[in-house]
């Protein structure tokens, strides 16, 4: 398998990862090396094997859904880059 | 005042309790070590002032019935900290203040501990060697420009320069224990679930776990009694028994069982590895255990499922950086921009590299080809351990493949820098509890480590077991202070 440029452009949009011609080129190589070394998964042969997702295995618990931490608005917003007291500000969206 | 820091966590708690050293001695002596320890630079954040403030109101009226009566402790910056910053070691958080604490170390406040400062790591724990820090890589103390290991680097390094009696790092792949390795400590990695995992900056969360890192087995089990207790916010933290694992620590491991994989002998492994393992199994002997020779088939597959996994929940996690509610913001011409260029900026090339294998192998065409399967392969990774869990109580291996390396020598081959967590990584695959002991050194002097593997939620016998090889090894770990001017 290999990752050519392309598949690096669109990498980078999913990942909403702003990527350069230069660093796009040095990521195929790396991402090529190490899929070259992940590969070795498909000598097994994995059909009849259940997935682990965790390896916790115990069932969920469940909790009532109450606001324990009240009244922090102001100590949420004042690690945002930029606030207008109760809001996160971004970049204009509609023009 | 100068032996204050050569004592163990242990012997400090007993002299606080004994009234021959106040929190104040303990808390100043620790700080003038750290600040004349700057090159070994393995803090990011320091909190002298406030810590040495905590340390009075401590000495006014303290609570000697906690089991870390005013002892200073540096974390990983890992740790949210409220009200102190925390980094993670990334660009894109270099200026976030926690609202709120981590229950692993609210834990340790509670117990009567003082937080230090938080240390150094490599960003969002991605890498082995503490050279992705966004704050420059650490020094071991072991030796000048040899990196302490990773990603919990400065937690090693400050409690083998003694610049903490005792820390916490975090392990996803071997992120306590090969540190520990590469710099004469003991490192544990309890049982997925054993630790909270709230409040510490997620990696791979179905990995990650929090851990103690210290100079000796007994305050390796101090702590981890501390820190593990069942929690409520993190819906993957397990009610089980824990064990009052430093009061009933002994070195009695007279029939053990123990195996001994034949898969952990790899290729290329140099001989004093070999050797070194070789004279862990008769430490294990002399100690009245026996050994088994088993088999774990699935172990070479190991890191390349963990290469995927791993990528894949960070890339995940790691979606939330985007410039909006906390963290580093770059301008941008639009919203997208703006996203693409504060993570683009933000991030570290390590940390873009997982965050784009992640993406990759979750993407549509992808999933089942790459992150399905690594799922069916850790499943086959954890049967091997269970299977030879009907046989054996403890499995015994090297830590890692090599001693400490030099800085820069691996940056540019990550397939070769993620090589050093191969005897690591089977262990946060299956969830089970893993400890690092110094064991030896190589020719060069460096030190070299040990790795006991327990059953889930067994932590008592693994650190057992490394109480008792402790007493064997009697390991001194080789440090001249080089750094101190």
């Amino acid at each position: 398998m290999s990752i050519d440029l392309k598949t690096i452009k669109h990498i980078s949009k999913l990942s909403r990862i702003s990527v350069d011609e230069k660093r796009a080129e040095k990521l195929a190589g790396d991402l090529n090396s190490i899929f070259d070394f992940i590969e070795k998964l498909n000598e097994l042969k994995t059909d009849n094997v259940e997935p682990l997702t965790s390896v916790a295995e115990t069932t969920l618990k469940l909790r009532s859904d109450e606001v324990k931490s009240k009244n922090i608005r102001e100590q949420i917003i004042k690690n945002s880059p930029q606030d207008n007291e109760d809001y996160f500000v971004v970049p204009k969206v509609i023009e | 005042m100068s032996d204050i820091t050569k004592q163990s966590l242990s012997e400090l708690v007993k002299n606080i309790k004994n009234k021959k050293l106040s929190s104040t001695d303990v808390t100043k002596a620790f700080i003038e070590r750290s600040e004349k320890s700057k090159e070994l630079n393995a803090y990011i954040t320091e909190d002298f002032t406030s810590a040495l403030d905590k340390a009075k109101k401590f000495d006014q009226k303290p609570n000697l019935d906690l089991k870390l009566p005013g002892i200073p402790m540096a974390v990983k910056d890992l740790f949210c900290t409220k009200d102190v910053k925390t980094t993670a070691g990334s660009k894109i958080l270099n200026n976030f203040i926690p609202t709120y604490e981590s229950t692993v170390t609210e834990n340790i406040w509670k117990e009567g501990a003082i937080l230090l400062g938080k240390l150094n790591c490599d960003e969002f724990a991605m890498g082995s060697s503490n050279e992705t820090s966004f704050f420059g890589n650490v020094q071991n103390p072991i030796d000048k420009d040899l990196v302490p290991g990773g990603s919990s680097g400065g937690s090693a390094s400050a409690v083998a320069g003694q610049l903490t009696p005792i820390t916490i790092g975090t392990d996803t792949g071997g992120s306590i224990r090969q540190p520990a390795s590469f710099t004469g400590t003991v490192g544990l990695k309890p049982t997925y679930g054993s630790c909270s995992r709230y409040g510490i900056v997620a990696f791979a969360s179905s990995l990650d776990q929090a851990g103690p890192m210290a100079q000796n087995v007994k305050d390796c089990a101090l702590l981890q009694e501390v820190i593990s207790t069942y929690d409520s916010k993190d819906s993957t933290s397990i009610d089980f028994k824990r064990n009052q694992y430093s009061k009933e620590l002994t070195n009695n491991i007279k029939g053990k069982k123990i195996g001994i994989p034949k898969e952990y002998r790899v290729d290329g492994m140099p001989k004093e590895i070999e050797d070194l393992w070789q004279k862990g199994i008769q430490y294990v002997k002399d100690c009245g255990a026996e050994t088994i020779d088993i088999s774990l088939p699935h172990t070479s597959y190991a890191l390349p499922t963990y290469y995927i996994v791993a990528p894949a929940e960070a890339s995940s996690n790691l979606a939330r950086y985007d410039g909006v509610k906390y963290g580093f913001r770059a301008k941008g011409e639009n919203l997208i921009d703006m996203y693409e260029k504060t993570r683009s900026e933000g991030f570290g090339a390590e940390v873009q590299r997982r965050i784009m294998i992640g993406t990759y192998v979750l993407s549509s065409g992808y999933y089942d080809a790459y992150y399905l399967k690594a799922q069916k392969v850790r499943k086959l990774i954890k049967n091997d351990f269970d299977e030879v869990y009907k046989k054996v109580d403890a499995i015994l291996t090297p830590s890692t493949p090599s001693s400490a390396f030099k800085i820069g020598e691996k940056t540019n081959d990550p397939v070769s820098m993620y090589l050093n967590d191969i005897f690591t990584v089977p262990v946060n695959l299956a969830g089970l509890p893993g400890i690092s002991i110094p064991a030896g050194h190589d020719s060069k002097g460096y030190p070299l480590g040990l790795q006991i593997i327990g059953k889930a939620f067994d932590e008592q016998n693994i650190l057992n077991i490394a109480f008792a090889m402790e007493e064997k090894i009697n390991f001194k770990n080789k440090i001249t202070d080089w750094w101190i001017k």
